[in-house]
């Protein structure tokens, strides 16, 4: 209690210098250990037999058409899980119904689900021994152990990133300036692509960037459904554990260094996409408030919400 | 907004809008569509799983779920992933807590780069933590000499599962930690509160529920983790084989039946610790509603 005296006042709510410093070395020190040093891996073990061995490791047919799919999938995926996360957000956020937070959280379902459950998932429907597999096999059409089975696996755990993105952003801003739009006279599409979309643009990009970066780089129920056909149904993370359990281990790093670099590309977009709307709510929050005279406000909405959203559809800059 | 609306009770199960929100177009196209689609991906294909599960007897299930393998295999992934949740609860409060509170040079990089595990795939983070704690690693020659061996034992399991995890710790509890109100600090301050007593008393209940929520999204996370463990974990039958890999193994013996009877219960797991995760949502909602009133 004595040094409590000594303190200066505003010390109160933080703690003393060895503290601080010491909470902020083990942080960091946890940090550099435990995601520093894999990265730093990754990359030294991909460069140890050198330029040459990587880029030839790279060129190699196989990792090509492993990228291929990789890109295919990914470019599949992703719009088909974009549609969905909008539409689902619109429905979630902007109406009340019975059942919401059921289907919210349905979504949230292949979060919580082993990867490896949602390959078997549709090795059960599609397989020779699934219920559709006799059928597929009669019009021969190949669904697992083949693209489409990767895609429809890497569908599924990534169908929440978007949805879960927009669906907090979307209840956050309310209904009121898509009904001024429409009240204006605006169709639904309009409503959307103008008034909608500019506010969510952030989160939406947000939630692709990190659903592009979880499809192309999942693994384990990829894994269960592609049947490992070099050359064929081999994404980049399963080239990667076939080039490593035939102990090419640089050649298995050099791959897996694209991927950590999707990673950091990834995470440096994340970063930016969060810099950027951090500054745009800044300029918001510090605009000075309405002036009744020259913004008529929607009369037929009913102000019940803080002034945050209701400024955002005029999106001149000051 | 008012809380007293009362549906008909003659409803369908997703009942149209109430009236106050129909003036937006689109509820019928967006709900449906998202329905259809989360039906077609999701509850189609899962349902297929627990169908297949009733195709067997019981005691066939029992034996398949229950096998001394398999048990082992639950001790494993369970006591893995809790320890590894404790670890990222602990260390994932510290992070957080630390970029919250104090300043430090690079502290947007470092922010950054918790999310790594989220963005870098676990078959890579899988062989790189392989290649640091393998006895000839980086960090796996430092405790070689002393017989400790962290890669293809269990010890590897627990350290690929606090890599998968941390992020969900730091990323609930950080935006709690930056909403807490500085005034109630304060208050403990000016009434003579040690700072560790302010911390324990005022500080960790406001922020436990998101922590406690943080904890189980880090266990659920790694109950179901493949990728960067079964490069780690050497995969020994009894010894250090997770649960994922038990079904991998069953399908790669064309064991259909007992494949879907362990996923089954894997998938009855995560489901009750999506709902706990709900439920501890739903309270730290209300904790802070209460605070902000």
């Amino acid at each position: 209690m004595s040094q409590n005296t000594l303190r200066t006042p505003q010390r109160g709510t933080t703690e003393a210098a060895w503290v601080r410093y010491t909470l902020t070395g083990i942080a960091l020190a946890f940090m550099f250990l435990f995601l520093v040093l894999p990265l730093a891996a990754v990359f030294t073990e991909a460069l140890r037999k050198g330029w040459d061995a990587y880029w030839e490791a790279l060129k190699e047919p196989d990792a090509w058409s492993a990228i291929r799919l990789t890109l295919i999938t990914a470019a599949v995926a992703v719009p088909l899980n974009l549609i969905f996360g909008v539409a689902a957000a619109w429905a979630i956020a902007k109406y009340e119904f019975r059942g919401k937070s059921f289907l919210t959280t349905l979504i949230d379902l292949p979060f919580s689900v082993s990867p490896v459950v949602a390959g078997l998932i549709y090795v059960l429907v599609f397989g020779a021994q699934g219920w559709l597999g006799p059928w597929l096999m009669e019009h021969d059409i190949k669904i697992v152990f083949a693209v489409p089975g990767i895609i429809l696996a890497t569908m599924f755990v990534t169908l929440p990133f978007i949805a879960r993105e927009l669906i907090p952003l979307m209840q956050a801003q309310g209904n009121e300036e898509e009904q001024a739009a429409i009240v204006l006279g605006a169709t639904g599409w309009q409503t959307f692509w103008r008034v909608t979309l500019p506010n969510i643009k952030w989160g939406l990009i947000y939630g692709v960037i990190l659903c592009n970066a979880r499809a192309m780089g999942e693994f384990g129920a990829v894994s269960v459904v592609s049947g490992h056909i070099r050359g064929q149904t081999n994404t980049m993370p399963l080239h990667v554990e076939v080039l490593y359990n035939e102990y090419q281990s640089a050649a298995a790093f050099a791959v897996a260094s694209l991927l950590a670099l999707l990673a950091l590309v990834t995470l440096a977009i994340k970063s930016v996409v969060e810099w950027r709307h951090e500054r745009e709510m800044k300029t918001i929050a510090e605009r000075p408030p309405e002036k009744p005279h020259t913004q008529p406000s929607p009369a037929a909405v009913p102000r019940n919400r803080g002034g945050l959203t209701q400024e955002t559809p005029d999106k001149a800059r000051p | 907004m008012t809380t007293t609306t009362l549906p008909a009770r003659t409803a369908p199960f997703f009942a149209s809008p109430r009236r106050s929100a129909r003036v937006l177009p689109g509820f019928n196209l967006t709900l449906g569509f998202a329905v259809l689609y989360l039906s077609l991906i999701v509850l189609i294909p899962l349902s297929a799983l627990v169908l297949k599960t009733f195709t067997l007897t019981w005691p066939q299930f029992w034996e398949a779920v229950t096998s001394p393998r398999v048990m082992a295999s639950y001790r494993l992934t369970f006591g893995a992933a809790f320890i590894a949740a404790l670890v990222n609860a602990v260390f994932g409060l510290l992070i957080a807590w630390v970029l919250v509170r104090y300043s430090f040079p690079g502290k947007k990089i470092v922010d950054a780069l918790v999310d790594l595990p989220f963005a870098l795939p676990t078959a890579v983070a899988g062989i790189s933590l392989t290649a640091l704690l393998a006895g000839n690693g980086w960090v796996g020659q430092f405790f070689e000499p002393y017989g400790i061996q962290l890669a293809f034992n269990p010890n590897g399991v627990v350290i690929a599962l606090i890599f998968v995890g941390l992020p969900f710790v730091v990323r609930t509890v950080q935006p709690v930690l930056e909403d807490a109100e500085k005034e109630l600090e304060e208050a403990a301050t000016c009434l003579g509160a040690t700072r560790w007593q302010t911390f324990s008393r005022v500080i960790y209940p406001s922020i436990a529920p998101a922590l406690l929520t943080g904890f189980a999204m880090a266990f659920a996370r790694g109950i179901g983790e493949y990728g960067s463990v079964i490069f780690i974990a050497g995969n020994m039958p009894m010894v250090s084989e997770i649960t994922p890999l038990i079904i991998i193994g069953k399908l790669e013996q064309y064991d259909y039946a007992g494949a879907t009877a362990v996923a089954t219960v894997m998938l009855v797991i995560s489901f009750i610790l999506l709902l706990v995760i709900n439920g501890l949502q739903g309270w730290q909602r209300k904790r802070s509603a209460g605070a902000s009133q």
